[in-house]
């Protein structure tokens, strides 16, 4: 066999060459037109967001209690119960995800307990949100025999709470292990070595995952229905049914009546920004790490 | 075997009948070596001879991980290491270690060192500021980083970070210091610097250091030991082992027929 190659197979070569990069500009096509698919209905869904919430933005709509039907009013009870219970869900979900997380990638990385919860976990992270609101429901309201905002933040902990074990756990992971044996190289004890080391060069993975948990609930309807339900008036007293932008969008929505629509798709507009912004911060968080 | 205990300088570590285990592999096998104070000892030999393994006893690193085992002696001043009921962490603090990759901690080069120091010492701010200097001195390290040192060290060069961990080291005054292929990531100038302070460091401290570099251990040890496949090969004065070695295998591998 000659080492230099004979005209047929040059011929061959080239024809295989042309296959390569017309197969090539197919996939291209292909992934580019996909994307266009997902944009187009996102950028849809931002253009109609604006278009119908826009108009219902006004000062009123910040300062005003939600009103009777045909009546002028706005939504501020409802952003500042969905305010309080996203709050006392982050402040009770984050420290228990991060904890936990912490344990299934520094403590018991190949144990039975931590195949179990991560099992769990995986099937927690999944879990309808409906069925959480129900849990609550027949575990805390219906054994107080109130609705209350505490049973929305419960609700809405619950799904914290996978969320930020899931994405602790992984980023721990991405800390290569040359960092943790220099740290107890130097003598650090192993508790030294998660909170100094370990979390901190995972922080803005971390952080990212908690922003990202607070967007999902943000949104999240099912769970507060049976929770804290809703309530008309300004309250801060957790004790007490609350309103909040979900559920308040879905009943002003689903209402006969002009003002209570114009205030849903006001609704709508708050905490598609507010999601949006937590989505953009976390994508910063992130890029600033690389 | 008379070769192994042929150096006459008081030893800082003596193994003695170590072998080592991953899991059922028999990774060291009945190692013995006196390692001297105050000098600069290399172990040579090719990929997974055990070399990093033997490192990594000194320090208990492998204790980190359950499956790793040790079994036989390996004294420090006398003590058995392997068997003895001091804190792992006070055992670190006198046997310090660097690894192949530069390892900054995510925090500024100032917090870098300072962080191993708080371990131990409840230094004032004007005396952590002192020993930081000390140690970056020491490293070759000060001039480039005096003026950022609230940088974070990932923003130092290779050669910088890997006299930064150095400077991390030694800032907490071990006795002993373990270099583990410290120059394989580095240029040859990051590497010659780094050399030349292997020599400064042994008047301080005693250096073991792993090479996959020959003309390495060959210019900056004292002692050699060559290993092969988990056994102790031939041990002695570099001078010795490197012109005039007892093994053939020694030879071999010295001279590039192998490995």
């Amino acid at each position: 066999m000659s080492a230099v190659m004979q005209p047929a197979a040059q011929t061959a070569r080239l024809a295989k060459f042309a296959q390569r990069k017309r197969v090539n500009r197919v996939a291209l096509v292909l992934s580019l037109a996909a994307m266009c698919f997902g944009l187009f209905w996102l950028f849809w869904i931002l253009w109609e967001t604006v278009r119908l919430g826009i108009g219902g933005i006004t000062l009123a709509t910040f300062t005003e209690m939600t009103p009777a039907p045909n009546d002028a009013g706005g939504i501020a009870n409802a952003i500042y119960g969905s305010f309080l219970m996203v709050m006392l869900s982050t402040f009770v979900g984050t420290p228990i995800g991060i904890m936990a997380g912490i344990y299934l990638a520094e403590y018991n990385v190949k144990g039975w307990l931590a195949s179990l919860t991560r099992f769990v976990n995986d099937i927690l992270l999944s879990a309808p949100s409906i069925v959480i609101g129900l849990f609550v429901y027949v575990v805390v309201v219906s054994r107080f025999h109130s609705f209350s905002g505490w049973a929305g933040g419960i609700a809405l902990a619950l799904i914290v709470i996978p969320v930020v074990i899931r994405t602790t756990e992984n980023m721990l992971q991405l800390v290569p292990p040359g960092l943790r044996e220099a740290a107890y190289a130097l003598g650090a004890p192993k508790w030294k070595v998660i909170t100094s080391i370990t979390l901190r060069a995972a922080r803005s993975g971390v952080v990212t995952g908690i922003l990202l948990a607070v967007a999902r609930i943000a949104g999240e309807t099912a769970p507060l229905l049976f929770t804290a339900l809703n309530n008309q008036f300004w309250t801060s007293n957790l004790n007490e049914p609350m309103a909040s932008l979900p559920v308040t969008i879905f009943k002003f929505a689903m209402s006969p009546y002009e003002n209570w629509q114009k205030l849903a798709w006001a609704g709508v507009f708050i905490i598609t920004m507010a999601v949006l912004g937590l989505n953009i911060l976390a994508r910063v968080l992130t890029r600033k790490q690389h | 075997m008379d070769t192994l205990t042929a150096t006459r300088e008081k030893s800082k570590i003596s193994v003695k009948n170590l072998n080592f285990y991953y899991g059922k592999f028999h990774a060291l096998k009945n190692i013995n070596l006196e390692i001297p104070e105050h000098k600069v000892t290399a172990f040579i030999g090719p990929s997974g001879c055990g070399k990093s393994t033997l490192l990594r006893v000194l320090n208990r690193m492998y204790a980190l991980y359950p499956e790793q085992r040790a079994v036989g002696e390996v004294l420090l001043d006398g003590t058995n290491l392997l068997t003895s009921k001091e804190d792992v962490a006070m055992l670190r603090a006198k046997v310090g270690m660097v690894f192949q990759k530069p390892t900054p901690f995510p925090m500024s080069i100032y917090d870098n060192i300072a962080f191993g120091v708080k371990l131990f010492e409840n230094l004032n701010g004007s005396d952590m500021d002192e020993r930081v200097e000390w140690a970056l001195r020491k490293a070759a390290l000060w001039t480039e980083a005096k003026d950022k040192l609230n940088q974070s060290g990932s923003s130092l060069s290779g050669g910088q970070q890997q006299r930064l961990c150095i400077a991390r080291g030694i800032a907490i005054k071990p006795e002993v210091l373990l270099l583990d292929e410290p120059c394989s990531a580095l240029d040859p100038i990051s590497t010659a610097k780094i050399e030349e302070l292997i020599t400064e460091l042994k008047n301080d401290y005693t250096v073991v250091i792993v090479t996959h570099n020959m003309q390495q251990a060959a210019r900056c040890s004292d002692y050699t030991a060559y290993m092969y496949l988990g056994d102790l090969v031939e041990f002695g004065a570099t001078e010795d082992l490197f012109f005039k070695p007892k093994r053939q295998e020694t030879e071999d591998y010295i001279t590039g027929r192998f490995g």
